[in-house]
């Protein structure tokens, strides 16, 4: 097992340099110009020098290495500081300057005085990873819980659709799952708006916020009502389409091996039928199951920028809209890059769970 | 001397009536009524963006501003806009260019797909390299690489030809290189098993060329899943195109395809609703029919579900 879970990750990590360079080289090309927001009173010359302090003219070979040991050295090391309070070689100067704990995504006065280079955003002129751990709770609450809520669905009607195959609801569940995974979101959220937001009056029991408030705080029972309000269709609209993807493999899964020998040797024996699905069955189906939820995480997040953009969510996805709006390359770049990692990552995940559930897969 | 290869019942002695293997498949597919229904569907679809236009004669780009926002009635059989153009016109033109999309990054996904996947599988030396570079298109985030080619070559494709031509080139271009792989992976997986049938043996044997092996034996044997992937090549393309209309990086402003008019009918949507429906719809319907026709077709080209 361990052998296999060492290959798995010889594989990742060229895959990943490999994307990496992709996606830098891709943005490279980019026609992009950081001071071309800047006032026009400012001389050509002083453009000229303002590109050169950000690096801009050295050569593309530095300037991805520069990225690369950026991203993967400065910014984890940056994380681990401000997690355990410690601090790495001579660049914690700035520890006289320490500004509380609660403060220290924002706190601008830390990243001044320290030499460690950290990716900025052109646009906000801050550290992008800072912009993205504030933007990824508003992600990872709505998606997170809509997949959540997409498993707890799917996986029982895909169980049921398969041991009552062809029956009523096999035929509706089939078809309901079809339905979600072809009809768009951007169409589904829409529809809901169209339904719960405008067409139902305010003051109803039923009336649910179009725009998702980020700002909103849950202190007591109102607010935690407000809350789940405004998460309602956001989670339902993703929720839909991931429970329709998932419960399809789970009943495919299931309809595979019901008809398996050990399934009949199961029967043959006596066994009770319930403990033949759920013991058998269920456990050999959900294999592939597994993996498929763990590699939809990654695609579920990219996905759900859209669902961000129909409800306002200010997460990651609004966050990399802004960044291609205004051709704000490091922070597309590194946005881009961090769902590389995911997806990597998480074939990893599937990969290695893979191994466990199922021996044959580890001795080949 | 290569007749034989694809039609698996055509050596069979003759019955009542002869039986071909595209003849199992058709009475096999006939059954799923989900995939007939998609094909009725699907056909009505095609048939009323091509033909329609030419019936209902209302230019989509006219403004009649004395006609604006009014809702559904013979004159307007979708109401019309916020502009007063006609958003039936408009739906139909709109279907034209979706459709077109559709069909045109599928063919290049079918043919980059199939093409990659028959040399990985059948050039044992291009199989390592090739399925590596299938693993790293994989691993590559689909909707964010999306959004940042369509921000990086927009500009210059819109220059080289056209700000409609160029985004249509683009988008097709960048779902075909974006979506190729699983068809690769299946497409390859197929030709494993097959090259080491007998029929290739036989062919080899006598002298037959390898790009003709590839042609004429090969590809004829792995065409059912090539037929499944399409199917799902047109929904997902369809589907992606919208989504990048939606996120205002797809094709330009006032230039009608569905995802384009569902954006432009969203902010509307308390005072005509119907905006964002109808398009909405057809893009669902359209998705779904095709994906009915894919489930139809991977059932009827099953050999081991066919003849239950």
């Amino acid at each position: 097992m361990l052998r296999y879970a060492i290959r798995r990750l010889l594989i990742a990590i060229p895959t990943l340099i490999v994307i990496s360079f992709v996606i830098f080289a891709v943005l490279d090309l980019a026609p992009n110009d950081p001071t071309g927001n800047l006032p026009l009173t400012i001389d050509a010359e002083t453009r000229a020098k303002i590109r050169e302090a950000m690096g801009l003219d050295e050569p593309f070979h530095i300037r991805y290495a520069a990225w690369l040991n950026q991203f993967f050295i400065n910014e984890p090391l940056n994380i681990i500081e401000k997690s355990f309070d410690t601090c790495f070689g001579s660049t914690c100067q700035w520890e006289a300057v320490r500004v509380p704990r609660a403060e220290h995504w924002a706190g601008v006065e830390v990243h001044e005085v320290s030499d460690r280079l950290r990716i900025r955003s052109w646009g906000t002129r801050s550290e992008v990873v800072d912009l993205i751990v504030e933007r990824a709770p508003q992600t990872l609450k709505v998606v997170g819980l809509a997949y959540v809520v997409a498993i707890m669905i799917a996986l029982p009607i895909g169980i049921l659709s398969a041991i009552y195959q062809y029956s009523w609801f096999d035929q509706i569940g089939t078809f309901v799952s079809m339905v979600g995974f072809s009809v768009p979101t951007f169409f589904t959220g829409l529809v809901l708006i169209v339904v719960f937001s405008t067409m139902i009056p305010e003051d109803s029991m039923f009336w649910l916020p179009s725009v998702y408030d980020t700002t909103h705080e849950v202190t007591d029972w109102d607010s935690f009502v407000y809350q789940v309000r405004q998460m309602a269709m956001p989670v339902a609209v993703l929720g839909l389409f991931n429970a329709a993807q998932i419960s399809r493999y789970m009943r495919a899964s299931m309809l595979e091996n019901l008809n398996l020998d050990y399934v009949r040797t199961a029967r043959a024996k006596g066994m009770k039928e319930r403990v033949v699905i759920l013991v058998h069955v269920l456990r050999n189906s959900l294999i592939p199951v597994v993996t498929v939820i763990a590699i939809g995480i990654p695609a579920t997040l990219a996905g759900a920028i859209i669902t961000e953009q129909i409800f306002r969510i200010n997460g990651i996805g609004a966050l990399l809209i802004t960044g291609i709006q205004g051709a704000d390359i490091p922070l597309v770049q590194t946005i881009t890059f961090i769902f590389a990692v995911l997806i990597v990552f998480f074939n990893l995940i599937a990969d290695l769970i893979y191994g466990i559930l199922d021996p044959r897969i580890r001795y080949d | 001397m290569t007749e034989a290869v694809n039609g698996s019942s055509t050596a069979r002695p003759t019955r009542e009536k002869q039986r071909s293997l595209w003849g199992d498949v058709w009475i096999q597919f006939r059954a799923h009524r989900g995939a007939m229904v998609g094909v009725v569907v699907f056909t009505v679809i095609v048939l009323a963006v091509v033909f329609g236009p030419m019936i209902h004669t209302v230019d989509p780009t006219y403004a009649d501003y004395r006609a604006r926002n009014v809702s559904p009635s013979l004159d307007h059989p979708f109401g019309t806009d916020n502009l007063g153009r006609d958003m039936f016109a408009q739906v139909l033109a709109g279907g034209r260019v979706t459709l077109a999309v559709g069909f045109t990054a599928m063919a290049i996904t079918i043919t980059l797909g199939t093409l990659i996947g028959m040399l990985a599988g059948y050039f044992r030396r291009l199989d390592g390299v090739l399925m590596r570079m299938t693993d790293m298109f994989l691993a590559l985030p689909q909707i964010p690489l999306l959004l940042v080619i369509m921000l990086v070559f927009r500009d210059s494709l819109r220059s080289l030809f056209g700000p409609e031509a160029g985004i249509f080139l683009l988008i097709v271009f960048v779902i075909g290189i974006t979506t190729w792989m699983q068809t690769a992976r299946i497409v390859r997986g197929e030709v494993l098993a097959i090259k080491e049938r007998e029929f290739v043996l036989a062919a080899k044997s006598i002298g037959t060329r390898e790009h003709r092996i590839l042609l004429r034996h090969i590809l004829p044997n792995v065409l059912s899943p090539i037929m499944v992937s399409a199917t799902i090549g047109i929904a997902n393309a369809i589907i992606t195109e919208s989504a990048l209309s939606f996120l205002g990086l797809g094709f330009p402003p006032d230039f009608p395809t569905w995802g384009r008019l569902v954006v432009d009918g969203k902010d509307f949507m308390d005072l005509t609703p119907a905006r964002v429906i109808w398009p909405g719809l057809a893009i669902s319907l359209t998705v779904l029919s095709v994906n009915f026709i894919g489930d139809g077709l991977r059932d009827a080209l099953d050999p081991r579900i066919r003849g239950r």
